[in-house]
């Protein structure tokens, strides 16, 4: 037999935490390969290193990573080859599939099952014919071809794993790497998934399957198992082999007992004993509870009583209306009919009191990633109020029942999702309350842990009379349940003690039980047949397809830019915009609400300068001198101030901008030719009104002077001995509008583009789907351009908005070229995207992209883009930061094109700007996106 | 309303910001560099403007008036050919070109009045005005020195004229940007840090988990209100005394503690208004497109880059709902004129006013929009 994977002594650390540990493994090919073992061991990090989607880390001796030797170090090589090769992953990224752990991970909830399959389809080259006939083949195989229009995010746990299983197979891959599929899958499904995988490998013998479990009785089935420890391979072998090795009959004790003597200790057995009944009042109640959520009904009709002390389980598949239940019991959620009351108390969001009796664990991590465990507790042992002698007695008790001790530190982002649920069960916990409500707290933690954790409940229940309602996937968790309730599509199905649903159902397991209940519910019979031979059509042509796939890869291997995996994004990236109308509507009016605004709002035309006249006077000359004055548009007079003093006052508010002082015999003096002076104070406070004040002040004072003195025919009239004619170009009539509507379009097509892209792209990185462009064949340029594109399309629409109202709103003709105007717009808006794409990736989350898009862009935009100063008159680090951004490049083709009628013969060299800024950004971008893992 | 519980919430979203180094860059880079730049290169007056001579004259008066447009007004004048005025105008490389006529100092001499063309670059409409003003009166300076030396321009007129300019003696522009660009700063971070934060949280599930737990709604609020406000008001008041006093040799007047004393009440309702929006969209992705008209509007229109007067009343009005407005003219009112709390103390109100609708609203939609999201 040969191997698909070997691994030569490797290590990965992530900071301080090594999680591989020198290990050397070969994986055989051709079988069901399984990884077993707790959290936080190693396993993911192990597989996403295999899939070629994490970059190893540089071995300590540098070059040993290269040697083809069994001493090698840190080297991995999969299908042949090393996997740390580029061209190697290259070629064999086709072959692998990987599908990461989490429900739904790498799928995208507002697509449909068919876009994306789709989406996966052309990832891999796949025309639209072939696509659509193995879509059908997949959907058909897994039963999911009922619900191809419906959204992802929309479909049930078992329903997303088998989606991104099918999403998996698309391109009929040699080496499927599977971790944890099945964690959070309710029973049904989960044994519909590995009916699944079985019928695929039976037709596709030569595939090998590579799964981290949780799940000892999945890995009971496995062909071959890496028992793994601590970043080490304890053991390894077919399940046989381990259960002979160790003596045991079940898998579950083979691995405990192959744990290193001091874990061993760790783990006993759970014995629940006997409820002493009896109690009084019921702890939660719920009589005819019922939710709909539009027209959708999540819960229907539930009823139960649970008492005091009892350990209530909750059962049902994915999406049936648990976490909705729970969520009502909580007070999160109000009902739209029924009731439930905690202690025989309605919810009420008020009252502080019972929900300080209440400890509640979300089935997603609810905690703050990004401060560390110890932190998290002490925030919430604040937030019970306990005291602080309390708080910190607790914190040490639940840091060593749920072994944290080790990880304090650690930030919770860091943590592998087993060890995140264990401190989210510790936080539940931490006050003492006398009710938990826990949604699938022991999804994803391995079976050593999850008993210590059940000791913990049923101490809890049985010594302290804490009444747990806890829903849950596992069996053997649902056997210790004092009384379970069976749940599907918003319905109780069965409520009861365990074993007597077990005996109604005449099944010896509760596991075939609550199977038989929901196939019954689902209406489902006997499938397991047609899976088969679905399955069988579904590799009918898998041959042809590799050979269509080699050739492929040959022909068009990733170098070079494919246009469908390239089409691939653009398409799902639009899809998904189109999905989010209300950030369409945003992205579109809200350019225009601005244009409005700024249009009529942003003016340099000083107007209505308010000011106040202190005459001293009281002549013919200073009445007509204020009265002038009166008559200009650009003045507005304020009522007459009591002295100078409270003219200054109200100066100081800004109620007044400008005092002129007419001195006692103004009109006399002036009469004379004495030249008599008059006193003018402006607010300076902000320059620009100031200068323009004092500039207009002076003018008109001249000229109502000149006119006073010809009434009078005095002989004191000026002339100028130089005649100064100012044309003021390209505005005549010189309005702020004109220079400001192309400004604004200038503007908008800078922030929003590059905003919308960048958060685009980050988002990727938060919701985690980014894993399907590390392992998929898609090149990093495909990737970012793929993104790019619905942006520049959405901008450019974006343009041609604003280019229609500058029109029709604004009356701006446009003097130039229109062509050379929509050419620059879109250079430039491809020029922002892109720069949008720079910012993605020097960011890790949405906010951070934001904060970064909006400051980075909105100074080189607004202030040192010629919008409101010319790029001519910067100086400094302004005008460095100018130049280097598209903006100042597109002001001059903008406002170039609007009022100065210049054309591309004339602005030439800014059209080739703005190409070089596209090729800077999309380069930079392209660096700092790496393809794999760090 | 319990305050352990807002203090222990604040203390988390300020170890939250600590664990993210871009945000903490960005925050330092928008309250230094971005103001200095901005207050050094940034200039709505009259300055370093590019003037282009065309000279058919070449007289000692024409060089006399070239000569006398100086800097920091004017860049040193470029002697251009006439056939090159349309396209150096076009390219934008001048603000301004002069030209004189043939026979030009000759005709001055003999009082025949003759017309200089000034071509003005209109679209530098923040310039164009003043400058063209300016340069009129140097060239009849000039023109008058060469008629009789040593007689001023002021001397022919008929009254005499003494102005003051209060409180920014100089029309320095470093000094009003930079205070400016301050306050859009706290603008831009009061709303996006807030907000951001908030839509992060309901993104993740954590808001909804704290509802759970003995908190109300009030007390998230008020504990990310404090601690973004915390961040920003001590960055700001850095920037003013580092950047703006220190760096920029801005000499701030008025009362520190009253400026804080306003910039408090307006963190308040920037961060409410943060928290509003973060209500009031669904995702990451639609808040911050939302924000770009928000904070753009807050940015151009409070008065901080343009004179509010000269806006259409209608929008002015408009703009009184925007918390920046009130804060400008008070920061205006505070730093560069000196005016007191019993001068101001109207616009504080509605300032506190403002911020309590926002918070009104945020709270009033609060529990839904957790809980029905995702």
């Amino acid at each position: 037999m040969t191997d698909i994977a070997i691994v030569h002594n490797l290590s990965h650390r992530y900071g301080d935490t090594l999680a591989a540990d020198n290990i050397s493994l070969r994986v055989p090919a051709g079988v069901m390969a399984g990884f077993i073992g707790p959290d936080g061991v190693g396993k993911s990090t192990l597989l996403s290193i295999i899939s070629g989607t994490r970059k190893i880390q540089p071995a300590e001796k540098p070059g040993a990573q290269k040697q083809n030797t069994e001493d090698a170090v840190n080297r991995v090589e999969v299908l042949g080859g090393d996997i740390q090769d580029a061209s190697h992953r290259r070629r064999s990224q086709p072959r692998i599939a990987y599908m990461p752990q989490g429900l739904g991970k790498n799928l995208y909830p507002t697509l449909s099952v068919a876009e994306n399959l789709n989406f996966f389809g052309n990832l891999f080259g796949q025309g639209a014919e072939e696509r659509q006939r193995r879509i059908l083949q997949l959907t058909k195989a897994t039963g999911l071809d009922p619900f191809l229009d419906r959204p992802a995010g929309k479909l049930s746990g078992g329903m997303k794993q088998k989606l991104g299983l099918c999403c998996a197979l698309i391109h009929d891959p040699d080496l499927l790497i599977l971790d944890e599929p099945t964690t959070g899958v309710d029973p049904l499904s989960r044994q519909q998934f590995w009916q699944l995988i079985s019928s695929i490998r039976l037709q596709r013998p030569q595939m090998s399957v590579l799964v981290a479990t949780a799940y000892m009785e999945e890995a009971q089935q496995f062909d071959w198992l890496a028992a793994m420890d601590d970043g080490k391979v304890i053991a390894t072998g077919s399940p046989q082999e381990l259960l002979q090795r160790t003596g045991c009959d079940t898998l579950e004790s083979a691995f405990i007992s192959l744990l290193p003597q001091e874990k061993r200790d760790q783990h006993k057995a759970v014995v629940v004993p006997p409820m002493t009944d009896a109690q009084a009042e019921p702890a939660i109640q719920a009589s005819h509870l019922t939710r709909r959520f539009g027209d959708f009904i999540a819960v229907n009709d539930v009823s139960f009583d649970i008492q005091r002390g009892e350990i209530f389980g909750f059962l049902g598949s994915n999406g049936c209306g648990k976490t909705t239940t729970m969520k009502m019991l909580t007070g999160l959620l109000p009902f739209s009919s029924g009731e439930a009351r905690l202690f025989g108390q309605l919810p009420d969001p008020d009252d502080m009191a019972t929900r300080k009796r209440v400890g509640y664990m979300s089935q997603s991590f609810s905690l703050y990633a990004e401060i560390s465990v110890r932190r998290n507790l002490e925030l919430h042992a604040k937030l019970y109020a306990l005291g602080d002698e309390q708080s910190a007695q607790r914190i040490n008790t639940v840091m060593q029942e749920f072994g944290l001790q080790d990880i304090a530190e650690q930030l919770p982002a860091e943590l592998p999702l087993g060890i995140r649920q264990r401190l989210q069960l510790a936080v539940a916990v931490l006050h003492e309350p006398d009710i938990l409500i826990l949604d699938e707290p022991t999804s994803g933690v391995d079976p050593v842990a999850r008993d210590q954790f059940w000791t913990h409940l049923v101490d809890l229940s049985r010594n302290k009379g804490v009444t747990i309602f806890i829903s849950t996937h596992f069996m053997n968790e649902a056997e210790r349940c004092d009384r379970i309730s069976l749940m599907h599509a918003g319905k109780v199905l069965a409520v009861g003690k365990p074993l007597a649903l077990a005996q109604q159902r005449g099944s010896d397991s509760l596991e075939n039980a609550f199977v038989d209940y929901l196939k019954e519910a689902a209406g489902i019979r006997d499938e397991e047949t047609d899976t088969a031979d679905n399955t069988q059509v579904l590799n009918a042509d898998a041959d042809i397809a590799r050979n269509r796939l080699q050739q492929h890869s040959q022909q068009q291997h990733s170098r070079g830019l494919n246009f469908r995996r390239w089409w691939a994004y653009a398409w799902r990236e639009s899809l998904e915009i189109q999905r989010d109308p209300v950030r369409l509507v945003f992205a579109l009016f809200g350019p225009l609400i601005l244009m409005v605004t700024f249009g009529y709002g942003i003016t340099f035309d000083v107007e209505n300068i308010r000011y106040a006249i202190i005459d001293n006077d009281h002549s013919r000359e200073s009445r007509l001198l204020t009265e002038g004055l009166s008559g200009s548009r650009y003045f507005q007079q304020e009522e007459t101030p009591a002295s100078y003093a409270d003219a200054i006052e109200r100066m100081r508010l800004g109620k007044l901008t400008l005092l002129i002082e007419i001195p006692p015999d103004f009109g006399k003096h002036f009469i004379l030719g004495w030249e008599p002076e008059l006193g003018i104070t402006i607010d300076g406070a902000m320059p620009f009104k100031a200068e323009t004040t004092s500039g207009y002040i002076q003018g008109l004072l001249l000229q109502e002077l000149q006119q006073i003195a010809a009434e009078n025919s005095l002989a004191t009239s000026v002339a100028y001995p130089v005649n100064v004619q100012n044309r003021f170009e390209y505005n005549q009539a010189f309005k702020s509008v004109y220079a400001i509507v192309p400004g604004v379009i200038m503007l908008m097509l800078a922030l929003i583009p590059a905003m919308m892209t960048a958060v685009g792209i980050v988002r990727e990185k938060e919701t985690g789907s980014i894993a399907n462009f590390y392992s998929t064949p898609v090149s990093r340029l495909e990737f970012l351009l793929g993104k790019q594109a619905p942006y520049v399309v959405i901008s450019f629409l974006s343009f041609i908005t604003l280019l229609v109202m500058a029109i029709v709103v604004f009356g701006l003709p446009v003097r130039g070229n229109v062509a050379a105007l929509a050419l620059g717009s879109l250079l430039y808006v491809t020029a922002t995207t892109g720069f949008g794409m720079v910012v993605s990736t020097f960011t890790k989350t949405q906010v951070a992209a934001i904060f970064a898009s909006m400051i980075l862009s909105i100074l080189p935009a607004v202030n040192f883009s010629g919008l409101l100063s010319p790029v001519s008159s910067l100086s400094g680090p302004a005008y460095l930061i100018g130049n280097a951004f598209p903006s100042s490049w597109y002001q001059l083709i903008s406002i170039g094109s609007f009022t100065k009628g210049l054309d591309m013969a004339e602005l030439w060299q800014n059209f080739v700007m703005l190409g070089v800024f596209i090729l800077v950004f999309t380069g930079f971008a392209w660096l700092g996106l790496k393809k794999q893992e760090a | 309303m319990n305050i352990k519980n807002v203090t222990e919430l604040g203390l988390k979203e300020l170890f939250s910001l600590r664990s993210d180094p871009v945000l903490i860059f960005l925050i330092i880079y928008i309250f230094s560099i971005a103001v200095y730049a901005v207050a050094n290169g940034v200039d709505y007056d009259v300055n370093n403007a590019a003037v282009a001579v065309v000279d058919e004259d070449r007289s000692a008066l024409s060089r006399n008036i070239s000569a006398a447009l100086l800097p920091p007004q004017f860049k040193t004048p470029v002697e251009i050919a006439a056939s090159d005025i349309e396209e150096k105008l076009d390219k934008g490389e001048y603000l301004f070109i002069v030209s004189f006529p043939p026979r030009f100092e000759k005709d001055v001499l003999a009082g025949r009045q003759p017309e200089v063309q000034v071509l003005v670059d209109a679209t530098a409409i923040a310039q164009a005005g003043n400058g063209a003003n300016y340069i009129q009166q140097i060239i009849q300076r000039e023109a008058i020195d060469a008629l009789s030396p040593g007689t001023q321009l002021d001397d022919l007129l008929p009254v005499k004229t003494r102005i003051r300019k209060l409180f920014n003696p100089n029309s320095s522009s470093v000094w009003f940007n930079s205070l400016m660009q301050v306050i859009n700063s706290i603008t831009i971070l009061g709303v996006i840090l807030t907000g951001a934060a908030l839509i992060r949280e309901r993104e993740h599930g954590t808001v909804e988990h704290l509802l759970v737990m003995p908190v109300t709604p009030a007390e998230i609020m008020l504990a990310k209100i404090w601690a973004n406000s915390l961040v920003i008001l001590v960055a700001s008041v850095l920037s003013l005394q580092l950047v703006v006093k220190l760096w920029l040799d801005v000499p701030v007047q008025g009362s520190l503690l009253l400026y804080i004393f306003a910039c408090v009440l307006y963190l308040f309702s920037v961060t409410s208004l943060g928290i509003m929006l973060g209500i009031l969209t669904n995702s990451m992705a639609q808040f911050a497109l939302l924000l770009i008209p928000i904070v753009i509007i807050m940015y151009l229109l409070s008065g901080g880059t343009t004179p509010q007067e000269s806006m259409p009343v209608f929008l002015q009005r408009v703009m009184m709902f925007s918390p920046s407005t009130h804060f400008v003219t008070l920061a205006q009112n505070i730093l560069y004129r000196g005016a007191g709390l019993e001068s101001i103390w109207q616009e504080l109100v509605i300032l506190a006013g403002i911020g309590a609708v926002f918070y009104s609203i945020a709270l009033a939609k609060f529990r839904k929009a957790i809980v029905t999201m995702g």
